[in-house]
């Protein structure tokens, strides 16, 4: 079988959680774990993680950076499923509650590269007004039962939410034997792109 | 086939059907592959098949075939006119008409045929369509897709009908036809003819009647053999009728009738008052009725007016005005340049023809060369007929503007004034004489060439025609001459006819030889002509320029008359007026003419518009002075597309002329007036005021951008056709592109220039078109695009291992449902890996007997197994159904009492004394993986425990060996124990006994402890697998597994063979002896979370060696003291870990053929139930088999028990109930969790549930409770819940004075005060006539009255407000019992006996397994008897006659029982005691199995397994 080629491609994504643009809150962390579909499977790194509580910077930017690592290997026989990272922000609210302050995810990049993803950030909405009160008095927001549901489309129809917040991440994404395997990603130097493009100034 | 089979068939075939309706969301996935397939079957009507048949039918003529016949040849008429070929069309300017005028042909032939249809029918003409080579064709239907063809269907069934009716009776003839000769009628059809066999339709008969009348034509005639319509080919068809077209009467009126003249009369002469509305923009021109009004808006910019002519024009003014004119003319000549375009494209053709004639570069055969050549010699021809004429019209505009500005310099002179500032200048260019000479030259030489060859070539051929005229002119005269001769001997004859016949005889003139041609003449000619329309070589180029600089003659300085003139321009204003719809919306400023009669306005006008226009007119209006206003002119302008915004709209000018009179009398020349240059008066002119106006009509743009235009409306031809001609992609629009590979066609045939510019739009249409796709189809198809996305094709897709992986794991089926990287290749993946799959779906129809013996279980089995499949297809598809909580967690409102918990919560102390347990987390089952579930089971204790009876009373003194090691050191130590008196020393056995749980093959047991009542406390942890590692919800609640929890008595023989070594050794042998066992589903555990109580101890009824009753007084009287309880009783807490969400059941509507009203009732009364009281059970409909929704009080009716059951105890009343109870519990169990995976209950009616023969807690309660109302009992079902069940059904009855709870599932009843009885709590009562919910305070069957007739207790469904309807019941009328087949089922005994042999040898490899028959066959002796009592009362007796029988053999061993379901749990039972597990090397087993067959095949089995070991 070896000598017939390789029977699944790898994926490696490395890179960072960098810093996230919250204007209204602070003291943030952030968990986040990759959504795969069943011809995945990560073969190395952690496939979750959470983050230090950062506080926001002095200057006039106010930026909350994690710069949390991000390692992790796939390997698959089936782009279906390509692996998402999904991120959910928590934090304190004003009764020292921890309470989620935004939910979002992105699929890794498909080609070799360096990548740059900003991801707006949503929190599922309470039904009501009163709901609304209660929650934030008792500290318990909505929250989804799983935050891989941000990465799945069955059954959003039913929540509302609200977007709040940016978080930037940065991606190295370097694959083996996608070609191989008959799948073409298109590198970027086909296009002619530096590998540096990706990244705005 | 008994009738029991088939109606297991029938429900069967319903079910299958309702499993189609369910699964629509699975069939919409294989539609692909249903339209594959239907796309793969044969055109229903092949159209070669149709020629064939046709011509078949034809020439045989069998009248019983014309069915068919008519209805091909119905289709082929209509098919006829739509292949008709294209008109060709080769206007190229009318292109963007031609697809429309076409089609339009198209469809009056259409139209026409209908008409003319039965003379198409006479000529039976193939049609184009027909003659399509077969590649076509099969292209058509591969491509073609059956939209197309689905159409035509339809349409041809249309037509059949039609046509069925029209044209039977022209087939008929035409049919007869093909023999007869055209025009005469074969004799059967004059026979018919004339015996009106055809159609009688009298008026038309009438008619032909009156025809022949007119014709002439007798009565004779017509009742003759003979048709008189023979010639008449006018007025009569060959089927002897009028030619005519359909009648246009319609048979019915189309108009409304009139109704009820007398009354209406007068209301419809009555004047109705109507209020006046409002004008509403008619539709057409509506712009979509929300947008504001005036949104729109038409800049129209009005920048001037030139008067071409004017009444006040001098007459220099008109020679200015002309020059003017012939200069415009020549710069748009100019700037066309034509004539250059024309000789560059002569060069073109003649270089064409010089590489063509290159022999060289021969590619083509030569014949096409030559014609090609041929082609472009005459195209040459043509172009340079073309460019000489445009140079010569060149020529004679300069020529013309030169004598006009002659005669304005002359008129100029003779009138000593200048009123225009017009000056020509003439720029001369030198040219390079030689160049141009040599240049002149060389087209001449060229031009001189081709003409000659064009001679020689007409020459040739006219030489060619006067050589064949020439020689028939010769043989001619040969022939005269030879006539000649013997006219000459005939002439003396007769001398007149000669000098007659000469002139006659002229024959054909001597034909003159052509002239060859001269090529000085031509050259001569080639020349003159040359030098009259073309520059003479040398001569300079000639550039008129005009310009305004010259100066007018002030006006002192002219005539009076002049200067009257000059006047009266200056009183003269103009302006217009704009009119928008017909309505004059704005007016310009009015504007003084000037003397070089132009006006400049420069006004625009933003006209805000919300109706597309219909038409723009400007009105030009004069002034003269201050009195008189007249209409000049009216001018339209064209309404702009839509594509035309302001800012881009170039100024266009517009002519205009006025028709009026006008004279002066001045110098100005008038209008409508002669007039003359000349001093004599001749050659007079008339001239009309005439002008242009220069405007720009273009839509605005709004504030951001976007034009506001109203959008088109359809109806607005006259506008589409305006914006058509601007492109010709638009042009031909939509409707045009499916012609395009006429449109491409035709431009190959026309030979369209591709470097005409006027044909570019044309030419990249043709490109765009022809480059992407050759072919074009002629049809309609819907999802036009799917081919292109169908990545390979649908063959390959099937074929491909993973591919199909691929899709049956999207499509969710079971076994590949968690199908986890799907290899990438398909030489990777197994076939085995779909064997499993196949042969389900392969069996899915098979009754396979192998596993189950009995071939009716075999087929209820396999029905189950269909229902359940079917409702796990329903649930997996209302899985994909959210809800809001499935996603978000959201804390609920609280409302007072909760906040006041919370409140009161703040106050409480941190750590109390006495902490409260607290609810563990939950966890969502998504993100589990093996080994993270643990199942805890906390065995607490046990209640009276079998003992250990004393060893074989035939041997007071035991043996040494086979004394048992516990007894010296228990009895011992247990001062508790009853063993003070001395009369039994070594009587008193006691019991050692330990747990052991076993789960999915795993196995724990607690420390062993000591005495029937023993105490462990001990928590066991079991891991969990979940099937294929999918812990999601629907997984877990399908799991199948038990928990066993058996009870054994550790037993510790003593086998130290040497009394000597007793003091410094200890050889012990362990066994263990079963006891019993509890047997717990996990669903159970999963559903309730935890399990928590006492649960009665699966017993056998007879354990040999230990005995039940407390034996304190054991031998002291045979009436041994029983204990309270009949059985042996364990407190167990089990639990998941984490604790798991349970899944919830589908939210789902069934639909219902209950009352409306009636549904509505049970949604409210359930509402108010689940408010009081939200944990009690309320049920007041079900879902039956069929998944419908039923009411519950029609699954209770009083039905026959067996009869033979109630032979049994014909008059005891309670002992037939115990009886029935026991029959009923025989019928397998199946929980609804289990097989449903916790959807929904799914209630079975009685007959039903006989025939599954498996059933859960409710289909068994209901037939309980159904014979117990046979019986006269009063009998309620019971909701509630139950330990170990959870929730289940229960069977209340009232005996004389007190309360009776039934367990269904076992056949065992308590009383209301038993504390032992499993029920725990009670939900609500269900009766055949009404629902009753418990609404006491408490739900313990110990502490509620059951008197449901009090309504403070109890509330009822039916009650005053609502009575009951009377609901017929769904059960059937009586049941029909079977007597089972006595033989069947003791080869069924035998067959299971062997394999459970056969098992336990498996299950002891390594030992020898040798079977005690004696042994066996007292076993299966006794069997029988303990069936008879129900397992009661034989202990005794039993246990004396084995030892009596097998005195010297230590038995352990337990009957089993149960009812029969099929051979694996009964193997599994036999497992799970662990009789083979002893290993003492001399030990003998017995096993003896009976069944006790009852009615309708339920099967009582008895296992007797026994452990012998001999006593040495």
């Amino acid at each position: 079988m070896a000598a017939a080629g390789p029977s699944v491609f790898l994926l490696m994504v490395n890179g960072q959680v960098e810093s996230a643009e919250f204007p209204e809150y602070d003291d943030l962390y952030c968990k986040y774990c990759f959504v795969y579909g069943q011809d995945w499977a990560p073969t190395a790194g952690l496939e979750e993680g959470i983050s230090q509580i950062a506080s926001k910077s002095q200057d006039v930017r106010r930026a909350l950076v994690w710069n949390f690592p991000i390692d992790v290997t796939f390997k698959s026989t089936n782009p279906y499923g390509w692996p998402q990272i999904v991120l959910s922000v928590y934090g304190p609210d004003v009764f020292g509650n921890d309470v989620v302050r935004g939910y979002g995810a992105v699929h890794v990049p498909f080609s070799p590269g360096r990548y740059r993803r900003t991801i707006p950030m949503f929190v599922p909405e309470s039904t009501s007004t009163l709901q609304k009160f209660t929650s934030w008095f008792m500290g318990r927001r909505p929250e989804y039962t799983d935050p891989k549901v941000v990465a799945q489309g069955e059954g959003r129809e039913v929540t509302r939410v609200r977007s709040q917040g940016f978080v930037t991440l940065l991606f190295n994404v370097v694959t083996k034997d996608m070609r191989k395997l008959g799948y073409d990603t298109g590198p970027q130097s086909i296009l002619g792109l530096s590998p540096a493009q990706g990244i705005p100034p | 086939m008994n009738p029991r089979e088939e109606k297991v068939k029938i429900i069967t075939e319903e079910f299958t059907e309702n499993e189609e309706h369910a699964d629509v969301g699975r069939r919409k996935k294989n539609s692909k592959a249903q339209r594959r397939q239907r796309k793969k079957q044969p055109p229903t009507t092949d159209p070669e098949d149709m020629v064939s048949e046709k011509s078949h039918n034809g020439s045989q003529q069998e009248p019983a075939q014309e069915e068919p016949e008519t209805h091909l040849l119905g289709m082929t008429a209509k098919r006829g006119p739509r292949s008709l070929p294209p008109i060709p069309s080769a206007s190229r300017t009318g292109f963007a008409e031609f697809s429309m005028r076409e089609r339009m042909r198209e469809k009056l032939q259409a139209a026409r045929s209908k008409a003319e249809s039965a003379l198409l029918q006479e000529i039976p003409i193939p049609k184009p369509r027909r003659l399509r080579s077969p590649s076509s064709r099969e292209l058509e239907t591969e491509f073609g897709t059956e939209p197309g063809k689905e159409v035509q269907g339809t349409q041809q069934e249309d037509s059949q009908s039609y046509s069925r009716v029209k044209f039977r009776d022209p087939v008929r003839k035409t049919k007869s036809k093909t023999q007869a000769p055209p025009g005469f009628p074969s004799a059967e059809e004059a026979y018919n003819f004339f015996t009106f066999n055809f159609d009688p339709e009298p008026e038309e008969l009438e008619g032909k009647k009156q025809i022949k009348g007119r014709d002439g034509s007798d009565q004779e005639e017509e009742s003759g053999e003979e048709l008189p319509v023979q010639g008449e080919r006018k007025w009569f068809g060959d089927d002897g009728r009028i030619l005519a077209l359909p009648s246009p009467i319609k048979p019915f009126s189309s108009r409304p009738p009139l109704f009820t003249p007398a009354q209406s009369i007068k209301a419809e002469l009555e004047t109705l008052y109507k209020k006046a509305v409002k004008y509403v923009h008619s539709s057409q021109h509506m712009i979509g009725s929300g947008d504001p009004p005036g949104n729109f808006q038409l800049d129209i910019d009005i920048s001037g007016l030139i008067f071409t002519h004017h009444p006040c024009f001098s007459r220099e003014h008109v020679l200015a005005s002309k020059l003017a004119q012939l200069y415009d003319q020549y710069l748009a000549r100019h700037q066309r340049n034509k004539a250059k375009f024309l000789t560059d494209k002569l060069q073109a053709l003649r270089n064409a023809v010089q590489t063509g004639l290159d022999p060289e570069k021969l590619h083509q055969p030569l014949d096409t060369t030559q014609k090609t050549i041929n082609e472009y010699k005459s195209e040459i021809r043509q172009t340079r007929k073309l460019r000489d004429a445009e140079q010569e019209r060149d020529r004679t505009l300069l020529k013309t503007i030169i004598k006009v500005w002659k005669e304005m310099k002359s008129l100029r002179e003779f009138q000593r004034f200048t009123n225009t500032p017009l000056k020509l200048v003439l720029k001369k260019e030198k040219v390079d004489k030689k160049a141009d000479e040599e240049v002149y030259e060389a087209e001449i030489q060229a031009e001189i060439r081709e003409l000659l060859e064009e001679h020689t070539e007409a020459y040739e051929q006219k030489m060619e025609e006067y050589r064949t005229s020439h020689q028939q002119w010769k043989a001619w005269k040969k022939a005269q001459r030879a006539k000649k001769k013997k006219k000459k001997q005939a002439a003396e004859e007769d001398l007149d006819e000669e000098t007659e016949e000469l002139p006659a005889e002229e024959g054909p003139v001597k034909p003159i030889p052509p002239e060859p041609t001269d090529p000085a003449a031509i050259e001569q000619r080639v020349r003159e002509r040359a030098a009259h329309s073309r520059r003479r070589p040398g001569e300079p180029m000639l550039v008129p320029e005009l310009s305004l600089a010259g100066s007018v003659t002030p006006n002192d300085q002219c005539p009076r008359v002049e200067v009257l003139r000059r006047d009266d321009v200056k009183r003269r204003s103009v302006y217009l007026k704009v009119l928008f719809n017909s309505k004059e919306v704005s007016r310009t400023v009015s504007r003084q003419l000037g003397p070089d009669f132009r006006v400049h306005f420069g006004q625009i006008f933003n006209l805000q518009i919300f109706n597309w226009p219909e038409s723009l007119t400007l009105q030009v209006y004069e002034t003269v002075g201050y009195s008189s206003t007249s209409l000049l002119a009216e001018v339209f302008l064209p309404i702009p597309e839509t594509t035309v915004v302001t800012g881009r709209a170039p100024t266009e000018e517009v002519e205009f002329s006025s028709n009026q009179h006008v004279t002066l009398d001045h110098e100005g020349v008038g209008s409508g007036v002669p007039f003359s240059f000349e001093a004599d008066g001749s050659n007079q002119l008339i001239l009309m005021t005439s002008g242009k106006v220069s405007h720009s009509v273009a839509w605005a743009i709004g504030e951001n951008g976007i034009p506001l235009i109203p959008p088109l409306s359809h109806q607005n031809i006259g506008c589409r056709s305006a914006l058509k001609r601007a492109d010709a992609i638009s042009s031909i629009g939509t409707s045009g592109l499916t012609d395009m590979k006429k449109l491409a066609k035709w431009a190959a045939e026309s030979k369209l220039d591709p470097n005409d510019p006027s044909n570019a739009p044309l030419m990249q249409l043709i490109s765009v078109a022809t480059s992407g796709e050759s072919y074009v189809p002629d049809f309609f198809r819907l999802e036009q695009l799917q081919q292109e996305f169908n990545f390979i094709s649908d063959e390959e897709l099937n074929r491909s291992k993973r591919f199909r992986l691929l899709h049956l794991r999207n499509q969710e089926v079971p076994e590949f449902r968690n199908y986890k990287q799907i290899p990438a290749y398909d030489r990777e993946i197994m076939e085995k890996i779909f064997q499993d799959y196949e042969k389900r779906l392969r069996d899915r129809n098979v009754i396979e007997t192998k596993d189950h013996v009995d071939t009716h279980r075999a087929m209820v089995a396999k029905y189950l197994q269909q229902v359940r499949e079917s409702v796990v297809n329903r649930f997996l598809i209302a899985k994909h159904h959210f809800l809001l909580t499935d996603l978000v967690v959201e804390e609920e409102v609280p409302n007072i009492s909760i906040l006041g918990t919370s409140l009161f919560k703040l106050a409480e102390q941190k750590r109390p004394l006495r902490p409260r347990r607290k609810g563990r987390k939950k966890v969502t089952a998504q993100n589990l993986s093996d080994g993270d579930i643990k199942l805890l089971v906390n065995i607490v204790r046990a209640y009276d425990i079998p003992v250990r009876k004393p060893t074989a009373s035939k041997f007071q003194q035991p043996s040494r060996s086979s004394r048992t090691f516990s007894e010296k050191h228990v009895t011992s130590p247990s001062p508790h124990s009853p063993t003070p008196s001395a009369d039994f020393p070594l009587s008193q056995v006691l019991v050692r006994p330990f747990v052991e749980v076993s789960f999915q093959r795993t196995i724990c047991h607690t420390t062993t402890a000591e005495g029937p009542n023993p105490s462990w406390n001990e928590e066991l942890e079991l891991p969990f697998r979940a099937p294929n590692g999918d812990y999601s919800t629907a997984s877990l609640q399908s799991v199948k597994d038990d928990v066993y929890i058996n009870i054994f008595d550790e037993v510790v023989y003593d086998i130290l063979e040497d009394d000597r070594e007793r003091g410094s050794g200890i050889h012990t042998r362990i066994e263990r002896h079963w006891l019993g066992c509890v047997k717990i589903p996990f669903s159970t555990i999963y559903f309730q979370a935890r399990v928590d109580g006492t649960f009665k101890i699966d017993i056998p009824p007879v354990l040999l060696g230990y005995s039940k009753e407390r034996n304190m007084f054991m031998e002291r009287g045979f009436d041994a003291v029983r204990s309270l309880s009949d059985g042996s009783y364990i407190t167990l807490f089990i639990t998941i870990e984490p604790q798991l969400v349970p899944g919830e059941s589908v939210r789902e509507k069934f639909e219902s053929q209950e009352d409306e009203k009636l549904l509505q009732a049970t949604e409210k009364f359930q509402a108010e139930c689940a408010l009081k009281f939200p944990n009690r059970r309320c049920l007041t409909t079900v879902i039956d088999i069929s998944g419908k929704t039923v009411f519950i009080t029609r699954y209770l009716k009083p039905l026959n028990p067996p009869q033979e059951l109630l032979n049994f105890y014909p008059d005891n009343q309670q002992a037939t109930a115990e009886l029935v109870a026991r029959y009923v519990s025989l019928i397998p169990f199946l929980p609804d969790t289990v097989s449903f995976a916790g959807i929904c209950d799914l209630w079975s009616t009685s007959d039903q549930f006989l025939d599954l023969l498996a059933g859960d807690e409710e289909e068994h309660a209901v037939l309980l409770c159904n014979y117990f109302l046979w019986l006269g009992k009063k009998a309620w079902l019971l909701m509630g819940s139950a330990i170990p069940e959870g929730p289940t059904a229960y069977v209340l009855t009232w005996e004389k004075n007190h309360y009776l709870i039934w367990n269904p599932c076992s056949g065992h009843f308590y009383g209301q005060f038993d504390t032992f009885c499993p029920l725990k709590s009670v939900g609500c009562l269900i009766g055949p006539d009404n629902v009753w919910f418990n609404i006491q305070q408490y739900d313990s069957p110990l502490r509620i009255n059951f008197d449901v007739t009090k309504p403070k207790l109890w509330k009822s469904f039916f009650s005053r407000s609502l009575p009951y309807p009377g609901l017929s019941s769904v059960q059937p009328e009586e049941l029909i019992y079977q007597r089972t087949d006595k033989a069947a089922a003791a080869e069924l005994q035998d067959r299971i006996e062997k394999i459970l042999k056969e098992k336990i040898m498996d299950w002891r490899p390594r030992y020898l397994t040798r079977w005690n028959r004696y042994c066996t066959s007292t076993l299966r002796h006794f069997l029988p008897l303990l069936e008879s009592s129900q397992g009661e009362d034989v202990e005794d007796d039993h246990q004396a006659e084995l030892l009596k029988q097998l005195g010297d053999y230590r038995l352990s061993g337990f009957p089993l029982h149960m009812p029969y379901s099929e051979v694996k749990p009964l193997i599994e039972a036999v497992y799970s005691t662990g009789v083979h597990n002893i290993d003492v090397p001399n030990v003998e087993f017995a096993l003896a199995v009976y069944i006790h067959p009852y009615p309708k095949n339920v099967l009582s089995v008895w296992i007797y397994v026994a452990s012998l070991v001999r006593n040495r």
